[in-house]
């Protein structure tokens, strides 16, 4: 047994003498006991049933083969249930009996290969533990030196150290090779076009009406009862170039409240219309959807971090991580009763970024 | 002649060792010099145990995600041209959508086999993550980033990150709500970065959100820089497994000059091909009976609906949490420029974070000052500093994570949503100090129970009364294999502040000196010979 060519004590010395592979190493602030317990060897070897038992051997040599064979039946059944259970247009459950049929023979030609291997491993394979020597992972010190040697001699046959100008050109040339790679990456992005100014306008204008979303159908002021909410864009979105660059910016939330729940500001008094207000759905944080709004305390809620905004106070933050309040959208009703923007928003809307202010 | 010979002599002995396969063997190693790297490595021994195998797991699932990935990139198609849907899944019958997500359709509904492939492909993927932050936490709590592995430590946590970068990625190629919105996110965040925000963002979605780039972009990385990088790294990670040879738990036998196991053939090549097949399976099997990633469900990707509830998948979680714990109102206008701390904070946070864990090996090197190889592990409880910070992290970590859910917290335990975040904050900042103390307490009275054990031998149940009248209990003693188990680590003793050669204390000195009482002024040294003939550990 391979067990028997190490006995206890030698091991012990050897632990106890020098800790690891390496000899005179700093042990740091490791306290190395001088009385420590020595290492008893291994403990005798124990045999398994299938090494005492025939029978037992018999049988699990039984079962690796069931189980390679089951793997051969999953397998089979995996190429027949593709078959047997096509998947037909439009029939929802024939995808999941597709799925669930070759799934399961997949899982089974697999699983027989996999649990047969390991317990052939465990039951009849060898069962004794061998031992192989640790050997310090650093080289030996000849072959230390010798690899200094050859960047010694490296260096003295090619003058690296010594012509000081070739060494520095080449460093340099080597620093700005890849720059023009980095500047070709400015092509991700159309040209001719100024982030900054993009995203402090959007498709709203004046008289732009304000429509539901998704149907486009414009929404009459006498549409908005009391205390309901709509989602809006403007109308003629879906007819636009960039139509989702410009969904992604103009969507809105209109909201009824009674007019005297609404603590505006002065400057603002004249940007509702009979309690009926309009906010940018973008939130201020990182830019979600603001989509729930809680009709008895007039809050909006956020769904992706949680931050909160107070309809009744133009929408300041009451709660979460964003930090400004949604941007107001000017509105008014035209002549045939139909509610339209005044004007596009008057600050960016969703998230903040370096250059707005 | 002797040429003639020699060859003469090769063939026999090639006959000589049997029919097709002596052929063919001699055949390539005459080519390719295989013998040497079979005698070499053929016999390599590896240790048993079952916390090795997580790093297996994720090596294996890694496997299942190349292999059904690269099945998936003959259906899926990269763009975000729209089109009007007209596949097998009635509901969704005309919709306008990108391509990408149609082609995603069709895997699902349209090709035979192709929803089970790609459910596997996801599964695994999320397999792949946890099994490789299970791994790390194993390889944390037994110190087996001790030199010689730091290196590997290092590895092996870009590795982690690769992983998270793939699986995001990934999530984002479908196109459908819950990945636009997950791009959205994104995309305010970079947008918080100073300076460069806005250029970054405009570079990297070809224009304004969310334009018609992005995925097509994003698959570039998902099935070709990243997964090369990620090989590149796992081929380094494993080639260090080799060079090291495997860590080992103590036990009686075992030493630091040694390493006791299976060798590789045949009895640990059966296993651990065995265990692939295993974890393949079990990832088909997951994948038949569990729908993963529904997004027909969702919808296409569409700027403005967004339901209640959206989570994004599991490991991304502890950043969109990191962002939902801010406090309200953290940003402010300064130089006439915006300063989003709203996202800077968390994003500071999580690097200080990342680069904490990513040298830990390092730091903890330099405080013990110890430069010999380590190959033997901890039991965690015999380190309890470190445990004690691992907790710390952990508790970090889950309070980040735990935020990502607030909203479903709130709601399922009814509870306010603002109660809920402030606990959370409340967790983050109090509760890694919390665990510290607890584990490290738990730590050391695991350590005076070991000890207790090793010198009196444990409770055996049996009760006797002494002739005097009293009752003990009486302790067996344990036999001298279980007790290595006990007594065999190291303790380490807090370094004394000495003046250097010239007679200075330096700022570095003192640091170090400092954070070594931190960690080893609570110290249980192990039980020593004397004192196990002795019977008594001496007070
Ligand atoms: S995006 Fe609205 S709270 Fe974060």
């Amino acid at each position: 047994m391979a067990h028997d060519d190490n006995s206890g004590a030698e091991l012990a010395a050897a632990a106890s003498s020098d800790h690891g592979p390496e000899n005179n190493v700093s042990t740091g602030t490791a306290v190395v006991a001088n009385d420590a317990v020595e290492n008893p060897g291994f403990p005798p070897h124990r045999q398994r049933v299938t090494d005492l038992n025939p029978k037992k051997e018999r049988t699990a040599e039984r079962t690796v083969y069931t189980l390679f064979y089951l793997s051969i039946i999953g397998s089979v059944w995996a190429i027949a249930a593709y078959m047997l259970f096509p998947i037909e247009p439009e029939n929802l459950l024939s995808v999941r009996l597709n799925n669930l049929f070759i799934g399961v023979g997949v899982a089974l030609a697999l699983l027989g290969i996999g649990i047969g291997a390991v317990h052939w491993a465990k039951a009849l394979m060898a069962d004794h533990e061998t031992i192989d020597e640790r050997h310090p992972v650093r080289g030996t010190d000849e072959t230390r030196a010798r690899a200094v040697e050859i960047f010694e001699t490296a260096n003295e046959e090619s003058g690296f150290g010594r012509r000081t100008l070739i060494r520095n050109s080449l460093l340099g040339a080597l620093v700005a090779f890849p720059l023009p790679a980095v500047v070709l990456f400015r092509g991700l992005a159309p040209e001719g076009q100024d982030p900054v100014a993009l995203l402090n306008e959007t498709a709203w204008e004046a008289g732009t009406r304000l429509a539901r979303d998704p149907s486009g159908v414009p929404i009459k002021a006498s549409d908005v009862t009391l205390g309901s909410a709509f989602h809006v864009i403007p109308e003629g979105l879906s007819e636009m170039d960039h139509m989702l660059e410009e969904k992604a910016k103009a969507i809105v939330l209109l909201m009824r409240l009674k007019p005297e729940d609404l603590n505006e500001r002065e400057d603002r008094k004249g940007w509702s219309y009979d309690g009926i207000v309009a906010y940018s759905k973008v939130c201020t944080h990182v830019g979600c959807p603001v989509a729930l709004y809680e009709q008895q305390t007039h809050h909006l809620l956020c769904p992706c971090h949680q931050s909160q905004f107070d309809v009744t106070n133009h929408c300041a933050v009451i709660f979460g991580p964003a930090a400004r309040p949604l941007p107001q959208l000017p509105i008014a009703v035209d002549d045939e009763g139909y509610l339209i923007a005044q004007s596009d928003f008057q600050e960016a809307v969703g998230p903040s970024f370096w250059e707005r202010h | 002649m002797s040429t003639a010979t020699a060859s003469q002599a090769s063939a026999s002995t090639a006959k000589k060792s049997g029919g097709f396969t002596g052929k063919a063997a001699n055949y390539l190693d005459e080519r390719t010099s295989i013998s040497g790297a079979v005698k070499e490595f053929g016999r390599k021994v590896f240790p048993d145990h079952w916390s090795f195998l997580l790093g297996e797991v994720a090596l294996f699932s890694f496997v299942v995600i190349l292999l059904t990935g690269s099945f998936l990139t003959f259906f899926f198609q990269a763009s975000m041209a729209e089109v009007h849907y007209d596949g097998s899944y009635v509901p969704l019958k005309g919709v306008e959508m990108s391509i990408a997500m149609a082609s995603t359709l069709d895997i699902s509904f349209d090709i035979r086999g192709g929803l089970l492939v790609r459910q596997m492909h996801h599964w695994a993927a999320l397999l792949f993550v946890a099994s490789i932050g299970l791994h790390m936490l194993r390889v944390f709590f037994t110190g087996a980033f001790r030199k010689p592995r730091e290196l590997n430590w290092v590895i092996g946590f870009v590795l982690f990150i690769l992983a998270m970068a793939e699986g995001f990625t990934g999530y984002s190629l479908p196109d459908d709500v819950l990945s636009g919105n997950g791009l959205r996110i994104i995309d305010g965040i970079i947008k918080g970065i100073p300076l460069v925000g806005t250029w970054i963002s405009f570079l990297l979605f070809g224009g304004e959100f969310p334009g018609t780039a992005i995925v097509g972009r994003l698959y570039t990385l998902h099935i070709l820089l990243l997964p090369a990088i990620l090989v590149l790294f796992l081929a380094l990670h494993l080639v260090f497994v080799i060079v090291h040879k495997h860590t080992q738990y103590a036990g009686p036998g075992r030493t630091e000059k040694n390493v006791v196991g299976f060798p590789i053939l045949p009895v640990y090549a059966a296993k651990a091909g065995g265990f692939f097949f295993i974890v393949f399976g079990v990832i088909a099997l997951i994948a038949s009976f569990f729908t993963i990633n529904p997004i027909w469900n969702y919808g296409p990707y569409d700027p403005s609906p967004v339901s209640a509830g959206t989570q994004p998948d599991w490991y991304i979680g502890f950043a969109d949490g990191a962002l939902r714990l801010v406090p309200p109102h953290w940003e402010f206008v300064l130089f006439d420029r915006t300063w989003s701390f709203n996202i800077l904070a968390p994003l500071i946070i999580i690097g200080i974070f990342i680069v904490l864990v990513l040298i830990y090996p390092f730091i903890e090197a330099w405080i013990t000052g110890d430069k010999r190889e380590h190959h033997i592990l901890d039991r965690p409880r015999n380190a309890p500093t470190r445990t004690a910070i691992g907790a710390a992290g952990v508790t970090f970590y889950a309070a980040m994570w735990a935020a990502a859910s607030s909203d479903l917290i709130a709601t399922h335990f009814h509870l306010t949503m603002e109660g809920v975040i402030h606990a959370l904050q409340a967790m983050l900042i109090l509760g890694p100090f919390v665990a510290y103390f607890i584990t490290k307490r738990v730590c050391l009275a695991l350590q005076k129970k070991d000890r207790e054990i090793a010198l009196h031998g444990f409770e055996s149940g049996r009760i006797v009364r002494l002739p005097g009248g009293e009752f003990i209990e009486v302790h067996e003693p344990l036999d001298e294999y279980e007790r290595w188990r006990l007594v065999s680590f190291e303790s380490h003793a807090p370094v004394i502040l000495r003046p250097n050669a010239e007679g200075k204390i330096t700022n570095k000195a003192r640091l170090r000196s400092a954070l070594s009482r931190w960690f080893f002024e609570d110290r249980i040294a192990p039980a020593t010979k004397k004192e196990l003939e002795s019977g008594h550990d001496g007070h």
